[in-house]
């Protein structure tokens, strides 16, 4: 077993939170029965809505494409299962609190008859690169961490920037999610095997799969892989177990010990970062052709009677999901989708599980939560702040909405991971704070956008107004010029005719 | 101490006919301030300040020749960017306006182009005798289509 290597790139702030995660890790993942209804949201991704391609009362296949990306942005849904569409409606989602969006809803008939496939990529070495990624953007696949980008997307515009390493994240570093954990214990062999494609489509010569030091069990089986692979390109690290390392920026300052530039992406720097989960995924589309239809998710919090982790069909509402995990415990009072700093509360479990969900978090009645009071500018979240920025400061101008401050401030690179939150002995909302901020800020650049493509029509509109005024003079000038030339003799002709042709009327 | 004086003087004397050359020769940057100030407006080009476009508004400030509170699509916030920049007093709107798009009721139009021909920002599409409709990403909601129109099939949806 490797030691853990800790002379890597330094990381500023953070927190060492308490894991939680020892329950849910217990037992093995186990598998949620199809469920007599998936809800679909035509929305699981970043970027625009997929468009759906299927219409209601239809019988679809699992694996078939449901909705697929009109513009260049975005991932096709597939059908986790088979079975009718019933509906394409709005339903609730774990969005935004109360949010519905459109979903497309089948009514399963528990026979899980699969679509036919033409043939399997099972020698993907031999497949040329341009194919292989074509291939992974009809895959559905999207980034499984909990960010959605479509991995497709990702890839190309990776393609653009020199690549030197690859980085697989098995980093999770929020309380209570064990999903990855999860996924590396049983499925190491896939997940490398995701990255070796990856590698070979995008011509990376280095690939390192970073683990933190508090996951022992996910290292002994990532490292039994590695030796059966015998593939030296692969290097397993590992890294101190510090909230929020599992950030992409901050992955990638630990690991290459490089800064993501302000604005930047890790491909700034020649990295490319991928989730364990998601190179498990391609691994699944590429060899077995089966699409991005199902994920591990982590059902945990002192909520849930048994933690436990589950790997269920993208669609299950959380009902039948906490359901099949042995239902609440009873004093459960609150269920957030995501983790715990950074997931989102909703209020009902009808909510489907998307391609997002990596955790079901269900917690007692909040009892830590203080009332808030001024900020005493202790400066406790600054310096715990892993992007180095001044929370303090950034509340202080978005009270004051001052944008420009707030742009110095460089309030755009927060990564809301929650810390200030935390540490704040004033209780002070901050991320909630910031986020609205960054609302305001991005409708203020919207609204010069508006205001600056307004400007041009406008503008190209005089013009046009001008250049049509030019034309007609100069047209009205020749016409007179010509009447000219033709001479005296030709304008009473035609004055004569004029008149003739009044009296006759 | 009288060779201070003197020295003084003469570099006040000099300072001062430097200044004075400087703001009657070298050009103003006054059209650098109408730009500035135009960015401020919201382009809509209603001409609901009195003057024909976001421009000649904005000339029209930097003159001293209007107020900063005659544009009612910008909002107040638009009228504290310019109290900002131009170092002047925040004062209230002449009229409140809230942001608007215009729909044109298809069934009811007649194509007579009107609507069209009044449109500052080209928003609107459609020929001689046929239906006409508004592209409602490009509509600044400056209402300046609905007068024209002799049917009265325009009406402003309210954005918000």
């Amino acid at each position: 077993m490797s030691a853990p290597t800790f002379d890597l790139g330094k990381l500023h702030g953070g927190l060492r939170l308490p894991g939680h995660k020892s329950a849910s890790t217990a037992e093995p993942i186990r598998d949620v029965p199809i469920p007599s209804q998936l809800v679909l949201p035509i929305t699981q991704h970043v970027g625009d809505p997929a468009q759906p391609v299927v219409g209601i009362g239809e019988r679809v296949l699992k694996g078939q494409l449901l909705a697929e990306p009109d513009r260049t942005l975005g991932a096709p849904v597939h059908a986790s299962s088979s079975g009718k569409i019933i509906a394409i409606e709005p339903w609730p989602v774990a969005r935004r609190l109360g949010d519905t969006a459109p979903c497309i809803i089948i009514e399963c008939d528990g026979e899980d008859r699969a679509i036919e496939h033409l043939e399997t990529t099972q020698n993907f070495m031999a497949a040329q690169p341009a194919d292989l990624l074509s291939q992974i953007l009809k895959g559905g696949i999207v980034g499984l961490g909990g960010a959605v980008f479509p991995t497709a997307q990702k890839l190309m515009q990776a393609q653009t920037c020199e690549i030197e390493y690859l980085i697989l994240n098995g980093v999770e570093c929020e309380p209570y999610i064990s999903c990855d954990d999860m996924l590396m214990r049983e499925r190491a062999a896939q997940i490398l095997s995701g990255a070796q494609i990856l590698m070979h489509a995008m011509q990376i010569d280095v690939c390192y799969v970073v683990v933190e030091s508090d996951k022992p069990e996910a290292v002994r089986s990532l490292e039994t892989a590695l030796s059966e692979l015998d593939d030296d390109r692969l290097v397993l690290k590992q890294v101190p177990t510090i909230y929020p390392s599992g950030g992409e920026d901050q992955l990638v300052q630990l690991v290459t010990n490089r800064e993501v530039p302000s604005g930047g992406l890790p491909t700034d720097v020649g990295c490319l970062v991928q989730n364990v989960g998601t190179t498990a995924a391609i691994h699944d589309w590429i060899v077995n052709l089966e699409p991005l239809i199902s994920r591990v998710t982590t059902v945990a919090g002192d909520g849930i009677a048994n933690p436990m982790n589950v790997r269920a069909r993208i669609g299950t509402t959380v009902q039948d999901v906490v359901e099949f995990t042995g239902g609440y415990a009873e004093r459960a009072d609150h269920l957030i989708i995501g983790g715990p700093m950074t997931g989102k509360s909703v209020t009902t479990d009808r909510v489907p599980l998307v391609k997002a969900t990596n955790s079901i978090l269900v917690v007692l009645k909040t009892s830590f939560q203080g009332r808030e009071l001024p900020c005493i500018r202790c400066g406790d979240c600054a310096s715990v702040c892993p992007i180095q920025l001044l929370p303090q400061q950034l509340f202080w101008h978005s009270c004051a909405d001052n944008e420009v401050k707030l742009r110095e401030f460089g309030l755009t690179d927060c990564i809301e991971c929650g810390c200030c939150d935390l540490v704040c002995p004033s209780h002070i909302p901050l991320t909630a704070n910031f986020k609205i901020a960054k609302g305001r800020i991005q409708e203020l650049a919207d609204e010069k956008a508006r205001a600056e493509r307004a400007r041009r029509r406008f503008e190209a509109r005089n013009e046009r107004l001008q250049r049509e005024k030019q034309d007609r003079d100069t047209e009205l000038a020749r016409q007179k010029e010509s009447a000219k030339q033709a001479g005296p003799a030709a304008i009473a002709e035609i004055l004569k005719r004029k008149k003739r042709q009044s009296e006759d009327d | 101490m009288w060779i201070a004086i003197l020295t003084i003087a003469f570099i006040a004397l000099g300072a001062g006919l430097a200044l004075s050359f400087a703001s009657r020769r070298l050009p103003s940057d006054a059209g650098d301030l109408v730009e500035q100030v135009n960015d401020l407006l919201p382009q809509t080009q209603c001409g609901q300040c009195g003057y024909p476009g976001c421009r000649p508004y904005a000339a029209a400030i930097v003159d001293g020749a209007a107020t900063i509170n005659l544009c009612p699509p910008g909002g107040e916030a638009t009228v504290q960017r310019m109290a900002d920049l131009l170092g002047k007093e925040i004062i209230p709107l002449v009229e409140q306006a809230e942001p608007s798009v215009a729909v044109i009721d298809e069934s009811l139009c007649i194509g007579c182009v009107h609507c069209r021909n009044a449109c500052p920002v080209d928003a609107i599409v459609g020929a001689q005798h046929f239906m006409h409709t508004v592209i409602e990403s490009e509509c600044t909601g400056c209402k300046l289509c609905v007068a024209p129109c002799p049917v009265d099939c325009i009406s402003m949806r309210s954005l918000t």
